[in-house]
């Protein structure tokens, strides 16, 4: 089905199924129990699972496939925010021109970056694009002020010309009016979802982009991207001429970048500086490395944990603690807050930083390396049950596929 | 004329002279050895030809086309295969993948954006590179991790990755330095059977004499960046200079 063969078809069919199912799965507890608070499925919570989704899914065709590490990308989701918010301005609250264009601006923007950077290979790639980022976050915050609005983030205001703004048009961003922020909630006995538009829109969009990948995984094109991480000697001896390939996934993985970008500013129609600094650019390299680079599951699975953590765990503070650990006690409940105390509320980038060097040292592969274990941990199991195995034993190693 | 010309070929390395005026003509559907004691310049004398190198002075003409200036990869599409004295192989790759690419890269040229394409679609393409690997008796290893592979195996891919592009000229530098006597003679077989069944250029670089007396047509011999004689094996053989070549320095 749509050029897939069977096992990706079924493994789409499941990403479409969880991500549809979201608002359902991250409520996995009841309003007013103690558990609520891991509760994750709140409109801007899983409206940025969606985009940092596309933003890492976009980041691991580059840098997963060639293994060229980009230390600048934040700056394609800078450009996509203001792209947005600018049509806004210009034209009206229809997200839809502000996305296409910010898809086209990002890769001009990636083609240019892109093809300085990429005269050089390893370290000396990831420092140039790293300056090219932080030039331009520079940039939106002094130089180019009329297009930026510097320091205050560029918004829309009453004066702006909106030509294409009717009477009775919506007043925040929607998709031919749809508007983003309407959500319908349920309560079904103690259990509340809330199913956003603005989720539901970004997770088409995501949808899509997973399935773009999987076909760039699946490709020559994709094939090639692998070998040139392997082996660059190799390909250029092989006829291969490895720069336009390089530059190709370079600008893709922009694309995705400034879509991403485009997407924050239709869920909340704001382009400050602060979305272009190496911070967010790190972050998306975190998301990669944690989910499992080179997999196409991973960085989806990376960018959920981090935005999980940044967003949950931030928010257990010491008197949370407190009421859990209420039944035991006083001395002792005080020792185990204090101890807790470190990891969680502001300190959850301690704990995210511990969680980071663990799967690095432990998993390489990342999260996706630690779910193929345990699968075939369990597999194992039911194998040494079942009847007539045990021959066999010598076969070569097959290669492990790069799905998952 | 031959397939390849080289005429007057010149490099030097800040003070040392790696070639010396290089003269050699290299005849279609022939195997011509180069041999010579270490450090004579054979590598560099290879490396020019593939665009890795490019000479101080002389021409290099494959074809009738000058080679000089092109990069490694239009020199590849020239119709110029090159194994390497350690096997260059996609290591995270499969084997089938590993034939894949060089066959992508003749069907395709140097760069296509075939990103909506899939691989397993491409029936012909994988089917010519699965009967590669059946030639050099490596089909039943077609999944496994190149990396994984013994080392005379990964010297059997890489010959196998050059040959399915069905190359004009194929370049050896050592394919079988370093291996054991009974991996030798495979690769030896390999090559004569390669050679009765197409039409194919070779021109190899060996120390081992056995392996340079079973293949080549003619011979050329290097020292000190020179060309001393060229001839046909028989020739070669009881040649003083030759003699005095190898004898008169250490031979690793
Ligand atoms: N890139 C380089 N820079 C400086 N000197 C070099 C370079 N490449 C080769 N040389 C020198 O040029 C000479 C010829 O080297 P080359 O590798 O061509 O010899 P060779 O005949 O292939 O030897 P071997 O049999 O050991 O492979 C040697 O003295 C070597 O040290
Ligand atoms: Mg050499």
């Amino acid at each position: 089905m749509l050029g897939l063969s069977a096992k990706d078809t079924r493994f789409l069919l499941i990403v479409i199924f969880l991500t549809l199912a979201t608002p359902l799965l991250l409520q996995p507890f009841p309003e007013g129990s103690a558990m609520a608070q891991f509760n994750a499925g709140y409109p801007d919570l899983m409206q940025k699972f969606a985009i940092y989704g596309i933003f890492a899914i976009g980041f691991n065709i580059l840098f997963g496939l060639t293994g060229y590490l980009s230390f600048g990308h934040a700056a394609f989701l800078g450009v996509g925010s203001y792209t947005v918010v600018w049509m806004y301005k210009l034209l009206g609250y229809n997200v839809l021109p502000g996305l296409v264009l910010a898809i086209i601006i990002s890769a001009l923007f990636a083609l240019l970056i892109g093809f300085i950077s990429l005269r050089r290979s390893g370290i000396y790639f990831s420092i140039l694009t790293l300056a090219f980022a932080q030039m331009s976050y520079n940039l939106a915050y002094s130089v180019l002020t009329p297009i930026t609005n510097g320091e205050t983030g560029l918004q829309v205001y009453g004066n702006d010309p909106q030509i294409l703004v009717g009477a009775n048009s919506p007043t925040s961003p929607h998709l031919f009016g749809l508007v983003m922020r309407d959500s319908v909630q349920l309560d079904v006995g103690g259990w509340l979802f809330t199913f956003n538009i603005g989720y539901y829109f970004c997770a088409v969009i995501a949808i899509l982009a997973f399935y773009l990948s999987l076909r760039i995984f699946r490709s020559p094109f994709g094939m090639m991207l692998r070998a040139i991480k392997t082996n660059q000697t190799r390909m250029n001896y092989t006829g291969l001429n490895t720069r336009p390939y390089t530059l190709a996934a370079f600008v893709i993985s922009g694309m995705y970048a400034g879509l991403a970008g485009g997407l924050l500013a239709s869920m909340d129609p704001l382009a400050g500086a602060e979305r272009m600094q190496w911070t967010a650019s790190g972050e998306v390299v975190l998301m990669t490395i944690l989910g499992g680079a080179g997999t196409l599951m991973g960085p989806v699975l990376g960018a959920g944990f981090i935005k999980y953590f940044e967003n949950i765990f931030s928010k257990i503070n010491d008197n949370v603690l407190h009421a859990w650990f209420a039944v035991l006690p006083d001395g002792l409940e005080n020792a185990v807050v204090a101890m807790i105390h470190p990891f969680v509320g502001k300190g959850w980038h301690l704990t995210l930083g511990i969680l980071f060097m663990l799967v690095v040292i432990f998993l390489p592969g990342g999260l996706v390396e630690g779910g193929q274990r345990i699968a075939r941990l369990f597999n194992r199991k039911k194998k040494s049950k079942g009847p007539g195995t045990g021959a066999g034993g010598h076969k070569p190693k097959p290669a492990p596929h790069v799905a998952e | 004329m031959g397939i390849l010309e080289v005429k007057g070929v010149n490099k030097r390395f800040g003070g040392l002279q790696a070639l010396g005026d290089v003269n050699l003509s290299v005849k279609e559907n022939t195997v011509h050895a180069i041999i010579g004691p270490n450090g004579a310049g054979k590598s560099t004398l290879l490396n020019c030809l593939v665009g890795k190198l490019i000479p101080d002075t002389g021409s290099v003409m494959f074809d009738g086309q000058s080679v000089l200036g092109r990069k490694p990869h239009e020199i590849n599409q020239m119709g110029i295969s090159r194994v390497f004295q350690t096997p260059e192989i996609f290591g995270d790759l499969t084997v089938l993948e590993n034939v894949l690419i060089p066959c992508f890269a003749k069907r395709d040229g140097s760069f296509r954006m075939h990103a909506f394409e899939t691989v397993s679609a491409e029936k012909e393409v994988v089917a010519q590179a699965m009967h590669m690997l059946e030639d050099v008796n490596m089909a039943e290893k077609k999944d496994m991790h190149a990396s994984s592979l013994s080392r005379g195996d990964k010297r059997r891919l890489e010959m196998a990755m050059c040959l399915v592009q069905e190359p004009k000229l194929l370049l050896l530098d050592e394919p079988t330095a370093g291996m054991a006597r009974a991996d030798t003679n495979n690769t030896i077989e390999l090559l004569k059977e390669i050679k009765a069944s197409r039409d194919i250029t070779m021109a190899i670089i060996e120390h081992d004499m056995h392996v340079v007396f079973s293949l080549a047509d003619r011979i050329t011999v290097l020292a000190q960046g020179t060309p001393l004689v060229e001839d046909i094996p028989e020739k070669i053989k009881g040649h003083p200079k030759v003699q005095e070549a190898y004898l008169g320095q250490s031979h690793g």
